[in-house]
């Protein structure tokens, strides 16, 4: 009716998905304590968020090389992302940075 | 004479050349004769660059650890949507039940690929992320968000166990 057809409707589906978890990762940054639980917020969050987007986006573009130029991205969010989030967590952990304890008053 | 390893790393960097520049597309017969040439020389080009990188030479039985890291890769991904949940359950939660710790914990795997394979996987699933390893005793730093994220990894093990599995190391369960 609206000429909405059911892969548009599926692709939406996948992108209010990422965009679900991109708010939450944002929200987790602002109201959790400290440096490494934030990072579980923003490394985790992003990585399925930005996926879900770009999933949409393939289902969107249907069958061409630019989906294949997504999935391309997907792999390489999927290689990049944790070894990223690994590297500031060993950084911060080396630098001396405390990581905060239940009860203790928040950063 | 060429190894077979150098002609397979060449025949990659090739496919990914023609999907990223579209110079060949067989539903439309269309192909472009100049792209396809260009295409070549730098596949050749970054295959003698890396080649050395790509294949360190010790490793045997690749064809079956990579189709056993394919079976792997569903069952990392629905881990990762239960991290997902897990993680936007703790901060959308009014009173954010969290309890971080730092835990240590020992494995049996040595080789880099496992090593790395799981230290990528903890940092993507529910409430862990690597902070060292070292590879000599296969010992894992790792920073937990709550308790029960840590015992999924100090007790129960599975990932260790699937991930020995996978490079046949020491461990799982064969």
């Amino acid at each position: 009716m609206l000429g909405i057809g059911v892969t548009d409707i599926i692709s939406i589906i996948f992108m209010a998905g990422g965009i679900f978890f991109m708010v939450t990762g944002a929200v987790g940054l602002i109201r959790l304590p400290d440096f490494y639980t934030r990072l579980h917020a923003t490394g985790k969050c992003d990585t399925l968020g930005e996926v879900l987007l770009i999933t949409g986006c393939m289902i969107f573009q249907g069958w061409s090389f630019v989906s294949v130029k997504l999935l391309f991205l997907i792999f390489f969010i999927f290689m990049a992302n944790p070894v990223g989030t690994h590297a500031i967590m060993k950084a911060a952990y080396y630098t001396g940075l405390k990581p905060w304890k239940k009860g203790e008053e928040r950063r | 004479m060429m190894k077979r390893s150098t002609v397979a790393i060449f025949i990659v960097m090739f496919v990914f050349w023609v999907l990223l520049s579209a110079c060949i597309n067989p539903l439309k017969g269309h192909y472009d004769h100049i792209r396809i040439v260009v295409g070549m020389i730098c596949a050749a080009i970054a295959t003698s660059v890396s080649r050395d990188l790509l294949i360190t030479g010790k490793e045997d039985m690749t064809l079956r650890k990579t189709l056993r890291l394919l079976l792997y890769i569903p069952w990392e991904l629905w881990q990762i949507v239960l991290a997902n949940f897990d993680v936007a359950y703790r901060v959308l939660h009014p009173k954010m039940p969290i309890d971080p710790r730092i835990i240590e914990f020992d494995t049996t795997l040595r080789s880099d690929f496992a090593l790395t394979t799981l230290a990528n996987s903890i940092t993507l699933t529910p409430g862990t992320i690597t902070i060292d390893v070292e590879p000599e005793r296969g010992r894992f730093l790792v920073h937990a968000i709550a308790s029960k994220a840590a015992d999924a990894l100090l007790v129960d093990q599975t990932m260790q166990k699937k991930v020995a599995h996978v490079y046949m190391e020491e461990g799982g369960g064969e």
